[in-house]
């Protein structure tokens, strides 16, 4: 990234639980790099080539979406690394880690590379491609994953698919420990999917084959065992469940190297939102009940749950606007997962600070990627953060190719006013 | 009391009188398929185009002869001979339709919610005879009709409905309008093909045929299809109808005066045996005969105002 000058970010309110700050501070990049971080007004001596107006905002280490979908190369009509990093700037998100299910799959390091170059090519924000556990998510033998770590890869997943077989899964783990990344686990045992929401009464009353909160937590519970049996990574992509939450929380209280993400999605909404058949309801996993999305807050407010992630996973719109259980599964979520995840300040059970962490601090710990503070040295990666600004999701105005959300026509409280990558300002909103 | 519905997708939800309206509307319309002639002009001049993704012989024929007694035209189309094989979307079809200007579409799909699909892409009203796990509305619909002749009400009636309720539609519109009307509902089957999770649509759960049916005013039986057996929800259709089979021993506790309906096909020794199905209880045919006058009911309902909108609407455009 190159940059423009210095630039000056003043009279906001810093929120960096790294450098354990949440005060008024002013903030001065330069050369993509945090350069100082001072009290109110200190740096209004300090030459910059642009100075930011940040008062009433939020200025917080840049989000880092540890879990989406770019959808190239191979569906470039879905998204692409260009529209998907305009959508996540517009959002908010500085990084993101993308899912290998392209095609061809991420399972070799020349498809990383190839991602890396159009991300140096057309990317707004940094991108981390995440490679295949297994050669063509066939979940039988191992992707080259020491090539794709030397060629970039920040983690491997399945995503999309669920590692069945025990074993592989065991091997995953021992090997990716000697490249310190982790597995990001697509949990669902696949002798209880094939249904396409989630299992209970509201699928019962529409007619559709459930899939069952166990169909997650059977395979969690496997994983953790994995885990504990071999010391490797393990972090839980898309929790749903109450078990789940259950499960990591034991897990992570006997020591096992567990961590866990939910989704805006997940934590909003509930299986009731399928309504009359919404294909913009339909993901997977599925909406849960209620009970399950209580289960996640408080994961997420004590710490059970690390992370929030979006799972944005961009579908034309033919590939929704069709029967439900034909209707493909995933929504996009890079442009609606700032606010939503802000009502859980506004309802009290985050702490701006604990926003942050599961936002911006601990995806990057566990990516093992730069960001996620702003302390002096630091990437100059900066959102600022506009929490009472009021807007409503329109498709049209999504930056997303794909406009397969269940959020349309809803107003948000909260939205990215400033992203910056590398000191450079990649996104402006307008409007406080 | 009118029906204000545009489409019927469903009884979930729909309000006592006006289903109450469905079925007098029905009942008016019963002498029509009793006289030498069986024809009305009601609906001359109106098109009503049956879509049909799943083979029906019993419902597509029976929505046939409706229209045809109300004198509307009819077009049958079937998923083997429809651009559906060509990779045509269900919402590209129903556009395609609509641009022909019917004045009615029915539509058999096997996949739940394909009706309301169609619905959101049309402003014809659409008919679901039967989606996918769903709900099939018009067999719900006569079921309440042919009960409410031969019992003379369905508030307080006692009706146990046995069998595959997990995958049945015609269970699950028989309990919103049994529910709606006031009757007590059971169901009755093996865990696997009955989730407890149906309780709390108001209904009582039992595993066990003989107090299932203990007492019950009406007994609904429903087809077991074959290749469940397959997928593992019970291991052998002999030992699924030991444990769920309708003979006269079985229906020794149920009302001397217990009517017993089925929608059809019937599997003949499996979930009903001969001597119950043919039996003096059986109302098994009136059911068929009803459906013809229910359906004509419905059309007469939506088709015959759905046009007059459409012309409104038509009038509107062209004045403005």
């Amino acid at each position: 990234m190159t940059t423009d000058g210095a630039i000056v970010i003043e009279g906001g309110r810093l929120i960096d639980p790294a450098a354990g700050i949440d005060a008024p501070r002013d903030l001065l990049l330069e050369d993509g790099k945090v350069r100082a971080v001072d009290g109110p007004g200190a740096l209004h001596s300090a030459s910059a080539a642009r100075r930011i107006d940040a008062r009433g905002c939020w200025i917080v280490p840049g989000l880092i979406d540890l879990h989406c979908h770019l959808r190239e190369p191979g569906y470039e009509y879905k998204e692409t690394v260009a529209t998907g990093t305009a959508a996540a700037v517009a959002g908010g998100f500085t990084a993101l880690a993308c899912m290998a299910n392209t095609n061809p799959v991420n399972d070799s390091a020349a498809v990383t590379r190839f991602i890396l170059e159009r991300a140096a090519e057309a990317a707004r924000a940094r991108v981390y491609p995440i490679g295949a556990l297994s050669q063509g998510l066939a979940g039988e033998r191992l992707a080259e994953i020491g090539e794709m770590r030397a060629a970039g890869i920040v983690a491997v997943s399945d995503d999309g698919k669920p590692v069945a077989d025990a074993g592989l899964m065991r091997h995953a783990l021992e090997y990716c420990a000697m490249f310190g990344i982790p597995i990001v686990d697509h949990a669902e045992d696949p002798g209880l999917a094939g249904g396409s929401m989630h299992e209970g009464r509201t699928s019962i009353r529409l007619g559709l084959r459930g899939i069952p909160a166990a169909a997650e937590e059977v395979i969690v519970s496997r994983d953790i065992a994995l885990a504990e049996l071999t010391g490797g990574r393990l972090h839980i992509a898309h929790a749903s469940t109450r078990g789940t939450v259950d499960l990591v929380r034991a897990a992570k209280a006997r020591g096992v190297r567990v961590t866990a993400e939910a989704t805006p999605h997940h934590f909003t909404l509930t299986d009731e939102a399928v309504a009359e058949y919404d294909g913009n309801a339909k993901m997977n996993p599925p909406l849960r009940g209620a009970d399950d999305c209580e289960a996640l807050r408080a994961g997420l407010a004590d710490g059970t749950i690390d992370v929030i992630a979006t799972d944005h996973a961009p579908h034309h719109r033919d590939e929704k606007e069709v029967e439900f259980e034909n209707a493909a599964f995933g929504i996009v979520g890079l442009e609606t997962a700032l606010p939503l995840s802000l009502r859980l300040v506004e309802e009290r059970v985050l702490m701006p600070s604990d926003w942050v962490r599961r936002l911006s601090t601990k995806p990057a710990e566990i990516l093992g990627v730069p960001g996620g503070t702003l302390q002096p040295g630091a990437i100059a990666d900066v959102t600022v953060v506009s929490p009472a600004a009021e807007w409503r999701v329109e498709a049209s105005a999504l930056r997303s190719k794909s406009k397969n959300s269940p959020f349309l026509g809803w107003t948000m409280k909260g939205r990215a006013l400033f992203t910056l990558v590398g000191g450079r300002v990649v996104y402006e909103g307008a409007g406080r | 009391m009118p029906f204000t519905q545009r489409h019927l997708l469903g009884l979930e939800g729909l309000p006592a009188d006006e289903i109450l309206h469905v079925l007098d509307t029905a009942k008016s319309f019963v002498e029509i398929s009793e006289r030498e002639i069986k024809k009305v002009p009601t609906l001359r001049g109106k098109t009503v185009i049956n879509l049909f993704y799943e083979s029906s012989t019993r419902t597509r024929t029976s929505f046939e002869i409706a229209a045809k007694r109300l004198s509307a035209d009819t077009i049958n189309i079937s998923a083997t001979t429809s651009s559906a094989q060509k990779g045509e979307t269900l919402a590209d079809t129903a556009r395609n339709l609509e641009a022909m200007r019917p004045d009615a579409i029915v539509v058999r799909h096997p996949s739940s919610g394909a009706p309301h699909l169609l619905a959101r892409a049309v402003s014809r009203p659409v008919i679901n005879a039967g989606d996918g796990q769903h709900e099939h509305p018009t067999q719900g619909l006569l079921d309440l009709f042919t009960i409410r002749e031969k019992k003379g009400r369905i508030a307080g009636l006692d009706v146990a409905i046995v069998g595959d309720i997990l995958h049945s539609r015609v269970a699950r519109s028989n309990l919103f309008g049994l529910r709606a009307l006031g009757a007590k509902v059971r169901l009755v089957g093996p865990p696997t093909l009955l989730p407890e999770e149906f309780a709390s649509f108001g209904v009582a759960v039992h595993h066990d045929l003989k107090t299932g049916i203990a007492g019950a005013d009406v007994i609904m039986m429903l087809r077991i299809q074959r290749e469940r057996q397959g997928a593992n929800f019970f291991p052998s259709l002999d030992e699924y109808s030991r444990l769920f089979g309708l003979d006269r021993a079985a229906l020794a506790g149920a009302k001397p005066d217990v009517v017993i309906l089925h929608p059809g096909p019937m599997n003949r020794g499996v979930e009903i045996s001969s001597e119950v199905a043919d039996g003096p209880y059986s109302l098994i045919l009136d059911q068929v005969t009803n459906g013809v006058a229910v359906r004509m009911a419905l059309l007469y309902l939506l088709a015959a105002r759905g046009r007059t909108e459409a012309e409104r609407e038509a009038e509107e455009r062209e004045a403005s």
